[in-house]
């Protein structure tokens, strides 16, 4: 066999040792190969494709501090008197739970740091998301052949959620225990099963003693191990789709533009995980996180005020905060609508997004690649929903601090909620309509500045008295970039008689769809990109404007 | 590479004529891609001094990292769990929180940017185009994947040995339930468990605080005394499910004022029993405004009205909180006269 004899050829030489390693490997693992595809793969830079890298990046510091809180942590409900170091509570009954988490905080040396990193990751680690998803989303990236990406994104995104949640339920202290209460609250409202899925997630009634070490195997176990799969298909799809890149000279559908992983990005992405995990240090150095002794243990007949779940929370916090308390009783069945609708309200609510892009290519039609991103003007309904969909989460999230916006703000705590009733529809009504028409402005001035140039600021008088204000024509680059992008024609219904002159029933989706693609790509939703006729007259004309 | 069939359609840039020209600028098109602009040297490319700067600085930035874990480390070792330092502007904070934190933060962050400084000034930063090729197969490796799998699929016999796929699917669909029915052992039923509390006549109320059985002359108009069933004390195993469902809240109202008939009737001399849990998803309430007679829960805003059947006047909670039928037993103290009439807490589906 060739390969054979290659072997044999290459170890009789005195390769460096790195070298026999990797000849090593590769005839066991086939590196070379990977490494011939991989290791000069081309990333384009932009700031905005570093969003995804925090994300990555505070995951595995997440999973780093994790692994070891676990060795300190007890998953247990039993109750133990606690007699720690931490004064105040000393002789009080609590949760093994509660305790081991103070023990990590005050007796453990470094345990409050890593306890605090992994809670400040987790933070940024959703917001992180949030906005990698948002990026993708007003750029169109999320087009094919990325439309599965997305969705891998966006269950790493609700996943995320749900480990956070469960994550800073464990250690069984008076808010997160709050937030567990209205968990059951939530699902018992389900019609139906509520009450069995309450009893058999909680192992009995509320509170009870299994749910720390349920929790505990979700969190630690079940969900991140599905995220980290997810993370490694969604990484791998990167690579295999190569990035996309926004427009401009050299660019095109047909390549990708910028430096090489080896070195450049392994330098770059490598140093940044450390630029990532450095920030977030620092800041568990000074900015206090969940500072459970302050709390207290959890009790289910005590409360404190101000009762605020994560970030990432306050979206389902508002949907429930702000819904009327409808109730409808029949046949001894009680309808609990107003916890149920919000409980339904907040994956649709998420899903919506998550859809759209195969919306999106249904209305358009369009089959083909997409590897040069959008500029958000450039698409003004898919960034006015976008903004919409953002305007409804803000609202909410403002809903699910309520009552923090009345006290701070010397509000009505009714009024507050009232707000949030209404804006909740009107909000993101009226913000797709101003988005709409700000991406319209914008497009018509990318046209003027194709048409008539840079405005230079300078006034020159004309020798007839006339001031004019002298624009710069752009340079081609420039002109490229602006056109670049492709604009849609809206769709038509197709003709309504076949070729037999026998009239056709037209399917009411093709209806639909030739509405949204009008309101898509109709007059008022595009302004026609300048064409080069258009150019060459007014640049041939009067060679100034 | 570039020579590998690319399905035309598959590229948009077939598809705008006006522009997919890649290449030379022309007269024709002043839209037209120019190409790559030229790549500009950074000073580092020609100039040997600076170059020379740039190894400094990132090499100093790794010698700070190195410091700074020296820095953890003796941190760790020398720094009292307990000490505590002030730090402007933001307080007392503890002090080995403080210093792990920042030397762990320097060390990490020093790196990092050397890396990235590296890679900036001192790396090749031209850029390089890369051939994208369709993700989608030629028709050629579809056509015999395609056939590939018809002959699999028939050499299965799958579709012709109906007998054999339908029990099989069968069984496949069947099997899962096992694990389901596994399931079953996460809980008990809920029976009618929700529906009871500890409450039963006779039972004492006693104080939360104190621990004390009440008396009618220890609830004073316009504070908020909460209250346990006698007989439960935290030690209890099952004290934390107890609580969660029969913790009482106590007030004072003058008679008169009592706008509900059957709060009234189910009232001592103006003291009245209310469910402390919120009836919205079961949050303590533990808020009393004392001229409305009002609370208020502090998770999500439900505000009821004691002074009349606690209904709800604002916020998410569908219904009024349940109210304990109390009177005093012959030793004066008070005492419940039954369990609640309907269920505490939160709504669901058997609550009818």
């Amino acid at each position: 066999m060739s390969t054979s004899e290659n072997e044999t050829s290459r170890s009789r030489g005195k390769a460096p040792a790195g070298e026999r390693i990797a000849d090593w490997a590769d005839g066991r693992l086939g590196i070379y190969s990977l490494a011939k595809a991989n290791m000069r793969k081309i990333f384009p830079d932009h700031w905005s494709f570093m969003l995804g890298e925090v994300c990555m990046y505070s995951f595995i510091i997440i999973i780093l501090t994790g692994v070891y809180l676990t060795l300190f942590f007890h998953p247990s409900m039993n109750e133990v008197e606690y007699h720690g170091s931490y004064v105040p509570l000393q002789g009080q009954l609590m949760s093994e739970a509660f305790s081991s988490t103070l023990h990590i905080s005050f007796d453990v040396r470094g345990g409050l740091l890593i306890r605090q990193i992994h809670h400040w990751a987790a933070l940024i680690f959703l917001a992180g998301m949030f906005v990698h998803m948002m990026r993708v989303f007003f750029t169109g990236a999320f087009r094919k052949p990325r439309e599965i990406n997305w969705l891998f994104g966006f269950l790493l995104f609700v996943l995320g959620m749900f480990t956070g949640f469960t994550g800073y339920s464990l250690p069984d202290d008076l808010l997160s225990g709050t937030g567990v209460r209205f968990m059951e609250g939530a699902i018992l409202s389900v019609p139906i099963i509520g009450t069995y899925l309450s009893f058999f997630l909680f192992g009995g009634e509320f509170p009870g003693h299994d749910f720390v070490a349920r929790f505990y195997s979700i969190h630690i176990l079940l969900l991140p191990g599905i995220m980290l799969g997810l993370m490694v298909a969604h990484l791998i799809l990167v690579f295999y789709h190569k990035h996309t890149q926004f427009a401009g000279p050299g660019k095109s559908e047909k390549n990708v533009v910028g430096m090489p992983l080896l070195p450049v990005y392994m330098a770059k992405a490598g140093g940044f995980f450390f630029l990532v995990f450095g920030v977030i240090a620092a800041i568990a150095a000074v900015a206090q996180i969940n500072p459970i002794w302050a709390m207290g243990p959890y009790r289910p007949d005590q409360v404190s005020t101000g009762a605020q779940p994560d970030w990432y929370m306050g979206f389902a916090e508002g949907l429930i905060r702000f819904m009327p308390g409808w109730e409808i009783n029949f046949w001894g069945h009680t309808l609990v609508l107003g916890v149920f609708i919000p409980l339904v309200l907040f994956p649709l609510v998420l899903a919506v997004i998550a859809v759209y892009p195969f919306i999106e290519s249904w209305v358009t039609g369009d089959k083909r690649e997409h590897h040069i991103l959008d500029r958000p003007r450039n698409a003004p309904t898919r960034t006015a929903f976008g903004v919409a969909w953002v305007t409804i989460y803000m609202i909410t999230l403002v809903g699910g601090g309520n009552d923090l916006w009345a006290t701070h703000f010397h509000l009505s705590i009714n009024a507050v909620t009232w707000f949030v009733r209404i804006f909740f529809f009107a909000g993101p009504v009226i913000a797709f309509i101003l988005t709409k028409r700000i991406c319209l402005g914008l497009q018509r001035r990318d046209h003027d500045k194709v048409l008539h140039g840079r405005e230079t600021g300078i006034i020159k008088r004309l020798p007839h008295g006339e001031f004019i204000e002298v624009h710069e024509p752009l340079s081609q680059e420039q002109l490229h970039t602006l056109t670049a992008h492709h604009q849609y024609e809206p769709a038509e219904i197709g003709p309504t008689v076949d070729e037999n002159g026998v009239e056709r029933k037209v399917p009411a989706s093709e209806k639909l769809r030739a509405k949204l693609s009008n309101a898509y790509y109709g007059e008022d939703s595009q302004i026609p990109k300048p064409t080069v006729e258009e150019y060459k007259e007014i640049t041939s004309g009067h060679g100034h404007h | 590479m570039s020579s590998q069939d690319i399905p035309e359609e598959n590229l948009p840039a077939e598809q705008d004529h006006a522009h997919g020209a890649v290449g030379i600028a022309d007269e024709e098109n002043p839209f037209a891609d120019p190409g790559l602009p030229p790549h500009e040297h950074r000073i580092q490319d020609v100039d040997e001094r600076a170059a020379r700067r740039s190894e400094r600085m990132v090499a100093l930035l790794f010698t700070v990292s190195m410091l700074a874990t020296i820095a953890f480390i003796v941190a760790y070792l020398v720094i009292p769990n307990d000490k505590s330092i002030f730090v402007f502007p933001i307080g007392h904070l503890s002090a080995m929180n403080f210093t792990l934190g920042i030397t762990l933060g320097v060390a990490l962050f020093c790196i990092g940017a050397g890396a990235v400084h590296w890679a900036r000034t001192l790396m090749s930063d031209v850029e390089v185009a890369d051939d994208r090729h369709p993700i989608e197969a030629s028709p050629e490796v579809r056509a015999k994947v395609h056939a590939d799998f018809r002959e699999g699929a028939k050499e299965s016999a799958l579709g012709r040995r109906k007998l054999i796929r339908n029990t099989m699917f069968g069984a496949l669909a069947l099997v899962p339930l096992s694990g389901v029915m596994l399931l079953g052992g996460l809980g008990p039923a809920p029976g009618t468990k929700l529906r009871h509390t500890m409450w039963t006549k006779g039972k004492r109320l006693v104080n939360m605080n104190t621990n004390e059985p009440l008396r009618p002359e220890d609830v004073a108009v316009g504070s908020l005394t909460f209250a346990m069933p006698d007989g439960l004390e935290e030690h209890d195993e099952e004290f934390q499910t107890e609580i969660a469902k029969a913790a009482l809240m106590i007030v004072r109202l003058q008679p008169d004022n009592i706008k509900d008939k059957r709060e009234l009737d189910w009232s001592h001399q103006g003291i009245v029993a209310f469910s402390k849990i919120c009836t919205h998803v079961g949050c303590p309430i533990s808020l009393y405004e004392q001229q409305t007679h009002h609370v208020l829960c502090p998770c999500h805003q439900s505000t009821f009205d004691l002074s009349d059947g606690a209904r709800v006047i604002f916020g998410p909670a569908g219904h009024a909180l349940p109210q304990l039928r109390i009177g005093v037993d012959s030793e004066g103290y008070l005492q419940a006269l039954g369990d609640f009439e309907e269920p505490v807490g939160p709504a669901f589906w058997e609550r009818g």
